[in-house]
C-alpha cells in the first residue's frame, strides 16, 4: 500500500514553473532517491510536499495516507509537519537556531505534537540523542549549535525530525555540507533509523554515490520533470535515459586512471528547451527529429520508467 | 530625530542612473516629498513677490484674525501680522538653516572621515574616537549648551547644528573609504602618481556619493527639526525675523486663544521634515542594490 | 564572556575620558570660563578674581586644571550653582529619578508596541498594513516633539480635560495614582516617536531573520505560527534590537529633554532649559556630563545583555 502518491505535481512561482508535473509513489518504509543537478526542482518538490513554500502556486495532487497535502488547511498541515513528516536540511549549521539549546530544539517538536510535559520531552530527547549516536548526550542536550561539529548538528536535526516517529522523512541534501568522513556516518544513520522504524525516506541529492547504497528506488529529475524512475540496482546496472547515463558516466570509478578526464554532460540545465519537446534534447547525444515531441514517462522494463523515445 | 535613520544607510552602492531614477520614481511618497519641497522652496524663495503682505507689518485691528477672513488665507497673529506671509518668509530661514547645516555636516563629516581613513594610524584612531565621543552627547543638549553663549544668527545656528551632527557622515565616509582603500583602481591612481587630495576628490568622493546623498537628505530633515526647537526656546532665530520654530514660541498660550496660530507653523515643519525624510527613504531604496524592485 | 566584557568596559572608559575632555573644553569655551559667576557679578573686583583664580588653580597649566576638574567630577565635586550656591551634584541628582521614570516608561511602552508593529509589518510585508505603518512611522519621526506635545496638551488636557496638562503630580502632592495620571501624556508623547523608530528597526531586523534557514526549520517542525515568530524569530531579533536600543540612547535622552520642557516634568531636561535661561553653566555642564554618562553606561548595559542572550559571545564567535 502506498504511503505517498504524487500525481502531476507542479509548482509555479509567477510564470516560471520550478516543478512541472511530476508523479511518483512511495510505499510504507520505502526509501526513494530524488536525484538531479541543482536547479532541477528536487528541493522545491520537497518543500512543496511540506507546504513550506511562500508565494508559490501548487497544482496536481499529493495524497499522504488519506490526506490531500496540497489542499489541506494550514492547521491540519501543521499537525502533519514534524509529526508525520519530518524534514532535515542541507546545512545543519544554519538550520538550527543559534540561540536555543539543541536539546530544547528537539524537545519542542514533541511538546508541540505529543502534548507531553517538558520533563518527559527532555527524557525522550536524551533517548533520541543516544539513538542518533551523540556521545555524552546528557551534556550535549544543553549545548548550543556553535559548540557542536557539523556532523553532530546534523544528528541533532535528525533527532528532531524523527522525534515524533514520522511515517516519512524528507532529507534534503543531508550530507552536502558535511566533511566526507562524516557523510557516510550520517547516511548509515538515516538507513538504520528508516529500517528499524519502517519509516519511508525521500532522499534528495545531486550525488548518485549517496543514493547507491541507501535507496530502494531512484527518481531522476531534469528541469522540473522526472525523466527516469527505476529500482536503484537496475538504474545503476542499465540506466535507461541518456541523462541518467550521463550522470552515471560522470561518477569517478575506482579503476579509472588518475589522468583520465571525467566525462561530463555538455551544456547546462539552463539550456533546457522551453516550448514542447524533450527538455534534455539540446544536451542529448541521441537527440533526433522525434525528440521535438515531449516524451511521456514510459515503462521500459519491469519497474522501470523513462521519459525518452530512445530508451530501450 | 531623523539621524536615527542614518544607521540604516550603510551598504549603498552606485548604480546606473536611469535605473536609480526609475526606482526612485517608483517610491510615490518620495516623489511627493520632492514636489512638496519644490513648492515650499518656491514659496520661500519667492516670498518677497508672492507673499500677500509684509510679514512684519503690524495691524492691530487684525489681531487674531481667523483663517479665511478678509482675504487672509491663514489669518493673522497676536500682533495682526499675516500668518501666511510670515510662514513663507520663515520657510526661507528654516529651509536655509536646514540646508546650510546639512552642508556643514557634509564638509566636517567628510573631512574627519576621509582624513582618518586615508591617513590611518594614530590620526585615524584619534579622529574616530572623537566621533564616538561626540555621539555620546545627546545632540539637543550639546546644541543648546553652545547656543546659550553664541550670538544667534542664521550662519551661527547653521554652524552649530552642523558641528553637532556630523558624526554619522564621518562614520559612513570612514567605512566607505576603508573598503575602497584596498580597491584596485585606487592603487592604480597611486601608481600613476596622483596626489592624495586628488585621489580623494576624483576617486573616493564619487564612490561614497550614494550613501552620503541619503545621509545628507536625512540630515537636512534633522537640522530643520533642531532649528525649530532651539528657536522655539528662544535660542535660535530671533524675532521679529520669523522662523517656523520661533513662530511657535507662544504656542502654549496660542492654543487657548487662537489654536490656528500654533497649528500652521507646526504643520509647516512636519511637512518639510517628512518630505526630506521620504526623499531620503526613496533615495536609499533606489540606491541600495540589495533591495529588490518590488520590495518598496 | 569575561574577556568580552572587559573589552567593552575598556571601551566605555575611553569614551568617558573623551567625554570629559570635550566637557572640559566646552566649559572653557563658555564666556567667562569657569569663573563666569564672578565676572558677571559687579561687586567682585579684578583683584578678587585673581585671588579666586589662584584659589581654583586656574593659573596652573591646562593639563593640571583638567586633572583637578576630572578628579572633582569623579568624586562628585561638580561645583556650585551660580544661583543659590547649592552643590550642583545635589541639584542634578535629585532630578534624575523623574527623568528615568519618564524615559523608562516610554521606552518600555514603545518597545512593546513598536516591536509588535514591526513584527506584524515584516510578516505581512508589502501589505496595506506594512505600507500604512511605515508611512505613519515616517510622519511620526518628522513631527517636532515639542509641538506635538503642546498639541497633546491642547487636545487632551485643555479641550477634553481628560489628563493633567503638566507636572509630575498635583501641587501639594498626590498619591501613586496621581503620579501615574500625570505620567500618561508625556509618556505617550515621548513613546510616539520611539514607537516609530522601533517599528522600523524591528521590521528590517525581522525581514532578515524570516529568511533564515532556522525559521524554515521551525515551520517544518509544525510549531504554531505564534511560537515560530516569538520563540524563534523574536529570540533571534533580540540581539540586534538590544544593541540598537543602546545606540539610540542619545535620541531617547534628547527626546526626554524636549518632552520634559513641554510638560514641566521636573527632570534633568527641564532643569537644563531653566539653567539655560540663567546661564547657570555649572548646572548645564553637569547635566551634559550626566547625559553622556547615561548614554555610555546604557551602551555598556546593552553589551552586557547581548552577552547574556547570545551564547556565541562566550567563545568570542561574534
Amino acid at each position: 500500500m502506498s504511503l505517498l502518491e504524487v500525481r502531476d505535481l507542479a509548482v509555479a512561482f509567477g510564470r516560471t514553473r520550478a516543478v512541472d508535473g511530476i508523479s511518483f509513489t512511495l510505499s510504507e518504509g520505502e526509501t526513494l532517491g530524488l536525484v538531479g543537478e541543482s536547479g532541477c526542482g528536487k528541493s522545491t518538490t520537497a518543500l512543496a510536499l511540506m507546504r513550506l513554500l511562500h508565494g508559490a502556486e501548487l497544482h496536481g495532487s499529493a495524497i499522504f495516507g488519506d490526506c490531500e497535502l496540497l489542499r489541506l488547511g494550514e492547521t491540519a498541515m501543521r499537525a502533519i509537519r514534524g509529526a508525520q513528516m519530518g524534514m532535515i536540511f542541507q546545512d545543519p549549521g544554519t538550520a538550527l537556531h543559534p540561540l536555543i539549546r539543541v536539546g530544547d530544539q528537539v524537545s519542542e517538536v514533541m511538546r508541540a505534537h505529543l502534548g507531553i510535559s517538558g520533563e518527559e520531552a527532555r527524557a525522550r530527547s536524551l533517548e533520541l540523542f543516544r539513538k542518533v549516536g551523540i556521545a555524552a548526550p546528557e551534556q550535549r542536550l544543553r549545548a548550543y549549535p556553535h559548540e557542536l561539529s557539523g556532523g553532530m548538528c546534523q544528528r541533532v536535526m535528525i533527532a528532531a525530525a524523527i522525534a515524533c516517529s514520522p511515517r516519512l522523512l524528507i532529507a534534503d541534501e543531508p550530507t552536502t555540507a558535511l566533511d566526507v568522513t562524516v557523510q557516510a556516518q550520517i547516511l548509515e544513520l538515516i538507513r538504520a533509523i528508516s529500517r528499524d522504524a519502517r519509516m519511508a525516506v525521500i532522499l534528495i541529492t545531486h550525488d548518485l554515490g549517496v543514493v547507491a547504497g541507501l535507496t530502494d528506488r531512484v527518481a531522476v529529475m531534469y528541469a522540473g520533470r522526472i525523466v527516469e524512475v527505476a529500482t536503484t540496482d537496475r538504474l545503476f546496472a542499465a540506466p535507461g535515459h541518456p541523462y541518467s547515463r550521463g550522470l552515471l558516466g560522470s561518477l569517478p570509478k575506482l579503476d579509472s586512471g588518475w589522468n583520465e578526464e571525467l566525462p561530463t554532460i555538455p551544456g547546462s540545465i539552463e539550456t533546457a528547451a522551453g516550448a514542447g519537446g524533450c527538455r534534455f534534447a539540446p544536451r542529448c547525444p541521441l537527440a533526433s527529429e522525434i525528440c521535438r515531441n515531449e516524451p511521456p514517462l514510459m515503462a521500459i522494463g519491469e519497474g522501470r520508467f523513462a521519459a525518452c523515445w530512445k530508451a530501450s | 530625530m531623523s539621524d536615527i535613520l542614518l544607521t540604516e544607510v550603510a551598504g549603498v552602492a552606485p548604480r546606473g542612473r536611469a535605473h536609480i531614477l526609475r526606482r526612485f520614481l517608483h517610491h510615490k511618497l518620495a516623489v511627493l516629498g520632492v514636489v512638496v519641497i519644490a513648492l515650499l522652496g518656491v514659496a520661500a524663495a519667492g516670498a518677497t513677490w508672492l507673499a500677500p503682505y509684509d510679514p512684519d507689518y503690524i495691524e492691530i485691528g487684525q489681531r487674531y484674525a481667523p483663517p479665511l477672513s478678509d482675504g487672509r488665507l491663514l489669518g493673522a497673529d497676536d500682533l495682526g501680522r499675516d500668518v501666511q506671509s510670515r510662514l513663507m518668509f520663515a520657510g526661507r530661514i528654516s529651509l536655509s538653516v536646514g540646508i546650510a547645516a546639512m552642508l556643514v555636516t557634509l564638509i566636517v563629516g567628510f573631512a574627519v572621515g576621509a582624513f582618518a581613513a586615508y591617513l590611518g594610524g594614530f590620526i585615524d584612531v584619534a579622529l574616530m574616537r572623537l566621533t564616538d565621543v561626540m555621539l555620546c552627547f545627546p545632540s539637543v543638549f550639546l546644541l543648546l549648551f553652545v547656543a546659550a553663549f553664541v550670538t544667534p544668527t542664521l550662519t551661527s545656528i547653521a554652524l552649530m547644528i552642523g558641528l553637532t551632527c556630523w558624526m554619522e557622515i564621518a562614520r559612513i565616509v570612514h567605512a566607505q573609504i576603508l573598503s575602497l582603500k584596498s580597491a584596485d583602481f585606487i592603487a592604480a591612481a597611486q601608481l600613476a602618481g596622483a596626489p592624495a587630495w586628488r585621489i580623494v576628490l576624483r576617486q573616493i568622493l564619487p564612490n561614497t556619493l550614494a550613501p552620503l546623498l541619503v545621509a545628507a537628505t536625512l540630515n537636512t530633515a534633522n537640522a530643520i527639526l533642531l532649528e525649530s526647537y532651539i528657536s522655539f526656546l528662544g535660542y535660535g532665530i530671533q524675532p521679529p525675523q520669523a522662523s517656523w520654530g520661533n513662530m511657535l514660541t507662544n504656542a502654549q498660550s496660542d492654543f487657548q486663544v487662537d489654536a490656528w496660530l500654533a497649528v500652521f507653523p507646526g504643520l509647516a515643519i512636519t511637512l518639510a521634515v517628512a518630505s526630506f525624510n521620504f526623499i531620503g527613504d526613496g533615495l536609499r531604496d533606489a540606491l541600495d542594490p540589495r533591495v529588490s524592485h518590488n520590495e518598496r | 564572556m569575561v574577556r568580552y566584557l572587559f573589552n567593552r568596559l575598556g571601551q566605555s572608559a575611553v569614551l568617558l575620558i573623551g567625554v570629559s575632555i570635550i566637557g572640559f573644553a566646552l566649559m572653557h569655551l563658555a564666556p567667562g570660563g569657569p569663573l563666569a559667576v564672578y565676572t558677571l557679578n559687579p561687586t567682585v573686583t579684578a583683584q578678587d578674581i585673581e585671588r579666586v583664580k589662584h584659589q581654583f588653580g586656574l593659573d596652573q597649566p591646562v593639563y593640571v586644571q583638567y586633572f583637578k576638574w576630572a578628579g572633582g567630577l569623579v568624586t562628585g565635586q561638580w561645583g556650585y550653582s551660580f544661583f543659590g550656591g547649592r552643590p550642583v551634584s545635589a541639584i542634578v541628582l535629585e532630578r534624575l529619578p523623574a527623568t528615568f521614570e519618564l524615559m523608562g516608561s516610554s521606552l518600555l511602552l514603545a518597545l512593546i508596541i513598536g516591536v509588535a508593529i514591526g513584527m506584524l509589518a515584516a510578516v505581512r510585508r508589502n501589505s496595506i498594513l506594512d505600507y500604512a505603518t511605515a508611512t505613519a512611522a515616517m510622519i511620526a519621526l518628522s513631527l517636532p516633539t515639542f509641538w506635538f506635545g503642546l498639541l497633546g496638551i491642547f487636545v487632551f488636557a485643555q479641550t477634553l480635560g481628560w489628563l493633567p496638562a503638566g507636572g509630575i503630580e498635583t501641587t501639594g502632592g498626590g498619591g501613586f495614582a496621581d503620579r501615574m495620571w500625570h505620567l500618561v501624556l508625556p509618556m505617550l508623547v515621548l513613546a510616539f516617536v520611539l514607537v516609530a523608530q522601533w517599528s522600523r528597526y524591528t521590521r528590517s531586523t525581522m525581514l532578515e531573520i524570516l529568511g533564515q534557514d532556522y525559521m524554515r526549520t521551525a515551520r517544518a517542525k509544525g510549531l504554531r505560527p505564534a511560537r515560530v515568530l516569538l520563540a524563534h524569530g523574536l529570540r533571534a531579533a533580540l540581539v540586534p534590537l538590544v544593541t540598537l536600543a543602546g545606540l539610540q540612547l542619545p535620541l531617547l535622552v534628547g527626546g526626554a529633554l524636549v518632552t520634559e520642557t513641554v510638560f514641566s516634568w521636573p527632570g534633568m531636561g527641564l532643569l537644563f532649559v531653566n539653567a539655560l535661561g540663567t546661564r547657570d553653566y555649572p548646572v548645564l555642564m553637569a547635566i551634559l556630563m550626566v547625559g553622556a554618562l547615561v548614554v555610555v553606561l546604557g551602551n555598556l548595559l546593552a553589551d552586557v545583555i547581548v552577552a547574556l542572550i547570545d551564547p556565541r559571545i562566550k567563545l568570542g564567535h561574534v
